[in-house]
């Protein structure tokens, strides 16, 4: 589903500077030259290493952030209320696991394998996003989930198709489609309860308040306090500010979601009609923090499935490695 | 009792059988052995929803029956008539594959019987469903030779699987009141028919695995008849969890 808006910091980034000084500077002025007039890196192209560091450490996130993502709403397949949203929830969760997939195979174009970023996330080493290590303690948080945290994720995701390196973009542009199709399901159940009986309009509200900061966490920190993305932005890595994104969210969500007559639980959001942009109430930027540091309310319990997931599959994994015992047909997905 | 009874009585335990079945193999959604297998599972778990809903359907629509939703979500458990195979929990993922094998295998036999049946819904559906089912036991048969092949802590993992789904699966042919009668109506040609059959299919990939086929001692019957495990209870509770806060309003 999701690449949240912010791409964590890893403790090494001074050694990797100090590499990055070392690239050619014929080749990176080439380099930067093609970016600039628009063109796609691919995988076997020259790039300096702290764009290939900053690219694995994107789209590993990213990768991360589906298949986590996949845990919040997938423990809500069993119980989802009717065929109709039992089935769209299965085949969104099984969207997400495959953007997982497809994203995996991206960053391992730039030379890290998947086992080594599910290690990685296993350790506690990579991130994914925040929003996801909250939990989803009734029906409606599905609606939330489905309808807002995807809206978001499209935000981020739309801006991200427009980069510069190929494999990236292209796995973006088929999520993209298919997160559209989430959109309108999560939008569909979402006003579902928010036009429904008066029970089914208080669960919303109260997954609405539960969910607000949270949301306004996804893009990340303010401009201001997030300081290392001028770079990022001129290669094309980053395409838009966390401001400008959680403007472009607020803007277009906001007014969908108070014309359903539902609140937010922020007194000061609201629109600035002379400046054009939203303004709203710090969200609590220590909580944020705390959360990627792993005190977030679910962070233990999501990680904890993944490595139940690991350990349990080991024997088939070695099983699927062993050589020789493979028939000539490829293995079917069902 | 009378015909339309009687196929009244095989689609709610074809439907039930993959409802269950369906809600089981939908828990392994995220926690798979490999990504791809988590999306096979998935895949697999909505063409099974998706198949008991299209069930339903015909109860309601052809049989007078409740609405689809009403009849999923606020049935007691007895008046579920799957069989126990499905409502095990899923285990580890050897008893999960095994048990996908045995019964999609099953669900093969069953549809293709009714390619020819004389209650048209069931041979309309049947000529739907079986291109599904293809790729279902194309998957299974695949991962249980590779398993089998792969050295001997998978191929005891599956042959243990085998022993502890095979008198399981052997319930899904419990016989029905009057299976004879809807023989003899064309309906579908009776379990034991079935059984057969599915002996003659799934043998050759069970050899080919090299897996010792148990025999057919004490097949777990008194699910078709309302008796189940003290798991499927449970299970209808979660099913039914939000969808019975208010039956009467839309979700």
């Amino acid at each position: 589903m999701y690449g949240g808006g912010y791409i964590f910091e890893e403790p090494n980034r001074v050694q990797q500077r100090e590499e990055q000084l070392h690239d050619d500077p014929e080749k990176l002025a080439a380099f930067e030259m093609r970016i600039a007039n628009g063109e796609k890196i691919e995988p076997g192209d020259w790039m300096p290493a702290e764009y290939r560091r900053q690219l694995i450490r994107l789209i590993e996130q990213h990768a991360h952030s589906e298949v986590i993502g996949a845990l919040p709403e997938g423990t809500w397949i069993t119980r989802a209320p009717g065929f109709k949203r039992k089935l769209a929830l299965i085949a969104k969760v099984q969207d997400e696991i495959g953007h997982g997939q497809l994203l995996y195979n991206a960053a391992e174009t730039l030379g890290k394998s998947r086992e080594a970023m599910i290690n990685d996330l296993l350790s506690g080493k990579s991130k994914y996003s925040n929003v996801f290590n909250y939990p989803a303690e009734t029906w409606a948080d599905v609606t939330v989930i489905g309808f807002l945290i995807d809206a978001a994720a499209i935000v981020n995701q739309v801006a991200n198709a427009k980069g510069s390196y190929g494999p990236y973009c292209r796995a973006l542009e088929r999520i993209c489609y298919e997160e559209s199709f989430h959109l309108k399901q999560g939008h569909d159940a979402f006003i579902e309860l928010a036009t429904g009986t008066p029970g089914q309009k208080a669960m919303l509200q109260d997954a609405l308040n539960r969910w607000w900061q949270p949301i306004m966490h996804f893009f990340g920190p303010p401009d201001k306090v997030s300081g290392h993305s001028e770079k990022l932005m001129q290669w094309k890595v980053k395409m838009a500010s966390n401001d400008d994104m959680r403007n472009q969210f607020l803007e277009a969500y906001v007014p969908k979601i108070r014309e359903l007559g539902l609140t937010l639980p922020d007194p000061l959001l609201n629109k600035n009609e002379e400046t054009g942009r939203w303004e709203y109430s710090d969200p609590d930027w220590d909580l944020f923090f705390e959360v990627i540091k792993g005190n977030g309310p679910c962070n233990k319990e999501r990680l904890d499935v993944r490595k139940w997931a690991e350990e349990h599959g080991r024997w088939i994994r070695k099983a699927l490695m062993k050589e020789g015992t493979f028939e000539k047909k490829a293995m079917p997905v069902a | 009792m009378l015909l339309n009874q009687l196929i009244k009585e095989l689609i709610t335990k074809m439907g039930d059988d993959e409802l269950i079945i369906g809600h089981r193999n939908s828990e392994w959604t995220g926690l798979g052995p490999i990504m791809e297998e988590d999306i096979a599972f998935s895949s697999m778990a909505q063409d099974k929803i998706g198949h008991s809903w299209a069930l339903y359907r015909i109860l309601h629509e052809e049989l007078g029956g409740e609405d689809p939703d009403q009849f999923a979500f606020m049935r007691s458990e007895k008046e579920f008539k799957c069989c126990h195979l499905t409502e095990m929990p899923i285990g580890s993922y050897d008893f999960s594959l095994m048990r996908h094998f045995l019964f999609d295998h099953a669900e093969t036999v069953r549809y293709n019987s009714m390619l020819q049946s004389s209650f048209l819904p069931l041979q309309q559906l049947a000529r739907k469903v079986r291109g599904e089912l293809k790729y279902h036991t194309l998957h299974a048969d695949a991962w249980i030779i590779q398993l089998c092949r792969a050295g001997e802590e998978s191929y005891l993992k599956m042959q243990t699987a085998l022993d502890n789904c095979f008198q399981l699966a052997c319930g899904i042919f419990e016989a029905g009141p009057d299976d004879k009668l809807l023989a003899d109506e064309k309906v579908y040609p009776g379990e034991e028919a079935l059984y057969g059959q599915w002996i003659e299919n799934i043998y050759p990939v069970l050899v080919k695995a090299s897996l010792n086929v148990p025999e057919r001692k004490e097949p777990v019957y008194g699910g078709r008849y309302g008796k189940h495990t003290a798991y499927l209870q449970p299970l209808l509770n979660e099913m039914g969890e939000v969808f019975r806060l208010n039956p009467e309003a839309t979700w």
